[in-house]
C-alpha cells in the first residue's frame, strides 16, 4: 500500500473555450481529510467529476494507491474504491434506504438475496461507524442530515476507501454539520481517505488536515491546515485581500417601515408554513431572519411581497396596509417603495435566456423612463443597463450578453442593481449570496449596509448564519414556521444554532 | 330486474375480459416505458402498426404465430424510433409520440392499399391464421357444476390465448418491477436518473430496454385486435384504446395490479355500452350509446380530480437525461 491515496498529475480539462482545469497537481495522503477550496467556477467540481469518472481529462494522469489508473465511468471509480457524496443527493426519494443503498450493487438478478446481504452489511457499517439509520425508512421522509448519511453509507457499501464530499454542509444545520464532521473524523481513524470540497473557510479549518486552494482552474496552493489561517486562504482563493467581515457602524433606526402582525401562511399542499408571525423593521436597520431552509422563510417573504396569499394576519408598508390575505400585488407594492431580491434568482429573479439589459428592467418595464409611446425605448433601457453594470461592477460588461452566461455572482448583482437602484424605502432580500463567490459576497454585503445607512429598512433572510450575524442589527430565528427567538448580533453561533434546531429558547439561553 | 340481469350478466363480464385484454396490454406497455421516465403517447400508433403488420403477415404466411412476431417487430421498431428521438437525441417525448401515431395511422392504410387493394384493409384472415378461442381443460366437463361451472366454462374458459397472456402479464410485471434487479433500476431511472448514473448504471441502455418491452407489448395488443378480436386489419381499428390505456395508467398510479382493475373497469363500461344499445334504462329512459362510450374518459377526469388522490407520475418522466456539468 502506498502512502499516497490519490495522486493527480497534470490534469487538463476544457469545455469548449472554458479551461476548467489547468495542469492540476494534487497529492492526498492516505488516512487524511483533505480540503479543496475555491470560489464557484474555480474548477473544484470538475476535478472531482474527473476523479469519479463523470468526465475524462483531456490530458494528465490519475494514480490511486500509487498505481496509474484510467477512470472512464463511475463504475471504474467505484471499482478503485472511490465513493462520492454529491452536493445534490443522488437518491431515489420514494425508495427506502435499503433500496437506495443496493441500487447498482444488487449482487444478483433477483433482489431477494441482495436484500438480506445489504441488510446485514448495513447493520455492520452502522455498528462500525455509528451511522445509524432505519433501512426501511423512505428517503423523502428523512431529514436531510440522514439523507446525507445514506449517501455516505452507499459509498461505504460499495467498499469505498476514498470518500469525496462535495459541499456537504450546505443543507445542514450547524449541529448536523458538526455531527457530520465527527463521522468524518471517525472514518479517518478507520483509515479512510476523505476529500472535502467546500467554499466555507471555517469548515476547512475545523476538520481538515491539509487544504488545497483552486482559483480559475488552477491549483494555486496546498497548505497544512494547522499552518495556515482563514485570511490567507481567502486571499489565495480570490487573489487579493478580502474583508471577511464587513465593517459597519451603529444602526440608526427610525420609523417603522414594515410591520407584520399575526401572519399565517399555508403552502400549496395546505401545510401551515408560517404560523402567527409578527415583527417589524425600522428605517435604517437590518433585521435578519435566520433558520434552516424550509422553515417558512420562503413563504413569509412571498406573502409580504404579494406573491403568495396569506391565510390570516396583517402587514403594513410605511403605515399603509399590504393586502396580504387578498389584494396584495407585487407591482403595486413595488410602486409603493418595496424592493424584493428573491431567494432563487434563476426561478424568480431573472429570465436566463434574456439578454442582460432585458433583465435589468424586469418588473419596471412600465416605468416612464423606459417607454416611448406604446413601445419600449431600447436605447434608454440599454443606457440605463450600462450605468448599472458600471456601478455594480458586473462582468463581463456587456448588456447584450445572455444572462445565463454570467456567473452566479454577477447574475445576483444584476438583480441587486435592478432592485436597489430604484431607491426603495423597504428592501426585502433573500439569500443574497447563495452560490456567489467570496469576492462578490464582500461587494453585496457592502451594498446592503449602504442601503441601511441611507435610511432604508432592510429585511434579510439567509440560511448562512455568518451572513446573518455580520449584517443584521437584530436577528429573528425561524423554526417550523414560528419566530422562536430574537437575538442581537452578539449572540453566539451555538445559541442561534440551537434555536434554529428548534430547541426551546429557555434551554438555548442556558 | 331485467336491467340488472342485463348489466351484471355473465356474458357482460365475458365480453369485459375480451375488451379489456388489449387495453391491459397497452397499459402495461405504457407502464414499463413511463416507469423508466419515457412518456409514451404513441401507444395507439404502435398498437395500430402491430395490428396491421400482424394481419398482413398472418394472411401472407397463413400462420398466426408469424403474424404475432411481425406485429411485435413492427411495434418494437416504432418504439425504437421513439427511443432514438427521445432518449438518444433528447427530443420532446410528446412530439415524438404524436408523430408515431400519425405515421402508424397513415402508413397502415397506404401499405394495405398498395399490397392488398381492398381500400386499406387486409384480406379476411382464415381461421388458422387467427388466435381463436381456446377451451381450458375440463371446461365442458364441469360446466354443469352449480356456480363454479358456469363461471369457469362460461367466463374464464373460451378466450384467445392472448387474453390469458395479457392477464398473466399483470403478476409477471409486478414481479419484474418489485422483485428483480432490472425492476429496481427501472423504477429508479424514472425517478432520479442521476442516482442511477452515479451508481454506475447506464441510463440510456436501461431506458432503451424499457421502450423495447413497451413496443413488444403494444405489438401483442395490436395482434389481438386484428387477429383475435377481428379477422383482419381495418383503418383506425385501435379506436383510441391507446389513449384509454394511458388514462388507465394514470388512474392506476403506474402500478400493475391497479392497472388491471382500471382496464377491467373501462372494459366493463364498454361491454355494458354494447348490451344497452337501444335499450331503455329504468327511470332514465333511452340513453344515447355515446354516453357510455364517453364514460371511461369522464370517469378518468372525475376520479383524477380528487377521488383517488393525487396521481404522482414518475418524477423524471418526460425529461431527457442530461449529465450535469
Amino acid at each position: 500500500m502506498s502512502e499516497t491515496a490519490i495522486e493527480l498529475i497534470g490534469i487538463n480539462k476544457s469545455f469548449g473555450a472554458v479551461h476548467a482545469n489547468r495542469d492540476i497537481h494534487l497529492e492526498v495522503p492516505r488516512g487524511t481529510i483533505h480540503g479543496i477550496i475555491g470560489e464557484n467556477g474555480a474548477g473544484k467540481s470538475t476535478l472531482m467529476s474527473i476523479l469519479y469518472g463523470f468526465y475524462q481529462a483531456d490530458s494528465g494522469e490519475i494514480r490511486i494507491d500509487g498505481k496509474t489508473v484510467t477512470i472512464h465511468t463511475p463504475n471504474d471509480a467505484i471499482a478503485f474504491g472511490i465513493g462520492m457524496v454529491h452536493q445534490h443527493f443522488m437518491l431515489v426519494e420514494n425508495f427506502t434506504v435499503l433500496e437506495n443503498v443496493m441500487l447498482g450493487a444488487e449482487n444478483a438478478a433477483l433482489l431477494a438475496g441482495g436484500i438480506s446481504d445489504a441488510r446485514a452489511e448495513l447493520d455492520r457499517l452502522e455498528k462500525e461507524y455509528g451511522l445509524e439509520v432505519d433501512p426501511d425508512a423512505v428517503i423523502e421522509e428523512l431529514p436531510v442530515g440522514l439523507q446525507q448519511r445514506v449517501e455516505i453509507l452507499k459509498a461505504l457499501y460499495r467498499g469505498a476507501e476514498i470518500l469525496i464530499l462535495d459541499e456537504p454542509t450546505g443543507v445542514l444545520t450547524p449541529a448536523e454539520a458538526n455531527h457530520l464532521f465527527r463521522i468524518l473524523r471517525q472514518l479517518k481513524e478507520q483509515g479512510k481517505t476523505i476529500v472535502l470540497i467546500t467554499h466555507k473557510l471555517r469548515e476547512i479549518m475545523a476538520v481538515t488536515d491539509n487544504v488545497s486552494v483552486m482559483r480559475q482552474g488552477t491549483m494555486v496552493a496546498t497548505r497544512k491546515t494547522a499552518e495556515t489561517t482563514v485570511e490567507e486562504l481567502a486571499e489565495l482563493m480570490v487573489g487579493r485581500r478580502v474583508l471577511l467581515r464587513v465593517e459597519k457602524g451603529e444602526a440608526n433606526p427610525g420609523d417603522v417601515m414594515l410591520s407584520v402582525e399575526g401572519l399565517t401562511v399555508r403552502d400549496s399542499r395546505g401545510v401551515t408554513m408560517v404560523d402567527d408571525v409578527s415583527f417589524n423593521v425600522r428605517a435604517g436597520e437590518i433585521v435578519g431572519i435566520a433558520g434552516v431552509a424550509g422553515n417558512g422563510q420562503s413563504q413569509l417573504i412571498e406573502a409580504i411581497t404579494g406573491i403568495r396569499k396569506a391565510l390570516s394576519g396583517t402587514a403594513l408598508l410605511d403605515g399603509q396596509p399590504i393586502g396580504v390575505t387578498g389584494s396584495a400585488d407585487p407591482n403595486e407594492l413595488r410602486g409603493r417603495g418595496m424592493a424584493h431580491v428573491p431567494e432563487d434568482r434563476h426561478h424568480m429573479g431573472l429570465v436566463l435566456p434574456f439578454e442582460e439589459y432585458e433583465n435589468s428592467i424586469l418588473g419596471y418595464h412600465d416605468d416612464k423612463r423606459y417607454i416611448s409611446g406604446p413601445f419600449l425605448d431600447m436605447d434608454a433601457i440599454r443606457d440605463d443597463a450600462r450605468v448599472k453594470i458600471g456601478k455594480y461592477d458586473i462582468r463581463p460588461d456587456n448588456c447584450r450578453l445572455k444572462t445565463a452566461n454570467f456567473s452566479g455572482g454577477n447574475q445576483q448583482k444584476i438583480v441587486l442593481a435592478r432592485e436597489m437602484e430604484r431607491d426603495p424605502s423597504v428592501l426585502v432580500v433573500a439569500q443574497p449570496t447563495r452560490g456567489v463567490d467570496v469576492g462578490a459576497i464582500e461587494f453585496i454585503h457592502k451594498r446592503i449596509i449602504e442601503m441601511r445607512d441611507q435610511g432604508k429598512a432592510v429585511l434579510l433572510v439567509s440560511v448562512e448564519l455568518d451572513e446573518i450575524r455580520s449584517l443584521s442589527d437584530r436577528i429573528l430565528v425561524m423554526f417550523a414556521g414560528r419566530v422562536v427567538g430574537e437575538r442581537t448580533p452578539e449572540a453566539t453561533e451555538g445559541e442561534l444554532g440551537l434555536l434554529m434546531a428548534g430547541v426551546e429558547s429557555q434551554e438555548a439561553a442556558e | 330486474m331485467e336491467f340488472f340481469g342485463l348489466i351484471f350478466g355473465l356474458n357482460v363480464f365475458d365480453s369485459m375480459l375480451r375488451v379489456s385484454a388489449p387495453l391491459l396490454l397497452a397499459c402495461l406497455a405504457g407502464l414499463y416505458s413511463e416507469r423508466s421516465g419515457v412518456f409514451d403517447i404513441g401507444l395507439e400508433g404502435k398498437m395500430l402498426a402491430g395490428a396491421f403488420a400482424g394481419a398482413s403477415a398472418g394472411y401472407v404466411s397463413g400462420s398466426a404465430w408469424i403474424g404475432l412476431l411481425a406485429a411485435i417487430a413492427a411495434s418494437v421498431f416504432l418504439a425504437l424510433v421513439h427511443g432514438f428521438a427521445s432518449i438518444t437525441h433528447r427530443g420532446n417525448q410528446i412530439v415524438s409520440g404524436v408523430a408515431i401515431n400519425f405515421i402508424a395511422a397513415g402508413s397502415g392504410v397506404i401499405l394495405g392499399q398498395a399490397w392488398f387493394r381492398q381500400g386499406g384493409r387486409t384480406p379476411s384472415l382464415p381461421n388458422e391464421a387467427r388466435f381463436n378461442a381456446i377451451d381450458l381443460p375440463f371446461a365442458t366437463a364441469i360446466s354443469d357444476v352449480p356456480f363454479i361451472g358456469p363461471i369457469y366454462s362460461g367466463l374464464i374458459s373460451g378466450h384467445s390465448i392472448l387474453v390469458y397472456f395479457a392477464f398473466a402479464m399483470v403478476p409477471i410485471t409486478w414481479w419484474i418491477l418489485f422483485r428483480t434487479r432490472f425492476g429496481l433500476r427501472l423504477r429508479a431511472v424514472g425517478e432520479n436518473p442521476a442516482a442511477v448514473d452515479t451508481a454506475g448504471i447506464s441510463v440510456i441502455w436501461l431506458r432503451y430496454r424499457a421502450v423495447i418491452i413497451c413496443g413488444a407489448l403494444c405489438g401483442v395488443a395490436g395482434a389481438y385486435l386484428s387477429m383475435a378480436q377481428n379477422a383482419g386489419f381495418v383503418k383506425d381499428m385501435s379506436a383510441g384504446r391507446g389513449f384509454i390505456a394511458l388514462a388507465a395508467l394514470i388512474f392506476a398510479k403506474w402500478r400493475p395490479l391497479n392497472a388491471m382493475f382500471a382496464c377491467l373497469l373501462f372494459g366493463y363500461l364498454d361491454a355494458v355500452a354494447i348490451v344497452l344499445q337501444g335499450k331503455e334504462i329504468p327511470f332514465v329512459g333511452h340513453v344515447p350509446v355515446q354516453v357510455f362510450q364517453a364514460l371511461p374518459y369522464v370517469l378518468t377526469v372525475i376520479l383524477l380530480a380528487g377521488f383517488i388522490g393525487k396521481a404522482i407520475p414518475p418524477k423524471a418522466g418526460g425529461v431527457p437525461y442530461v449529465k450535469e456539468r
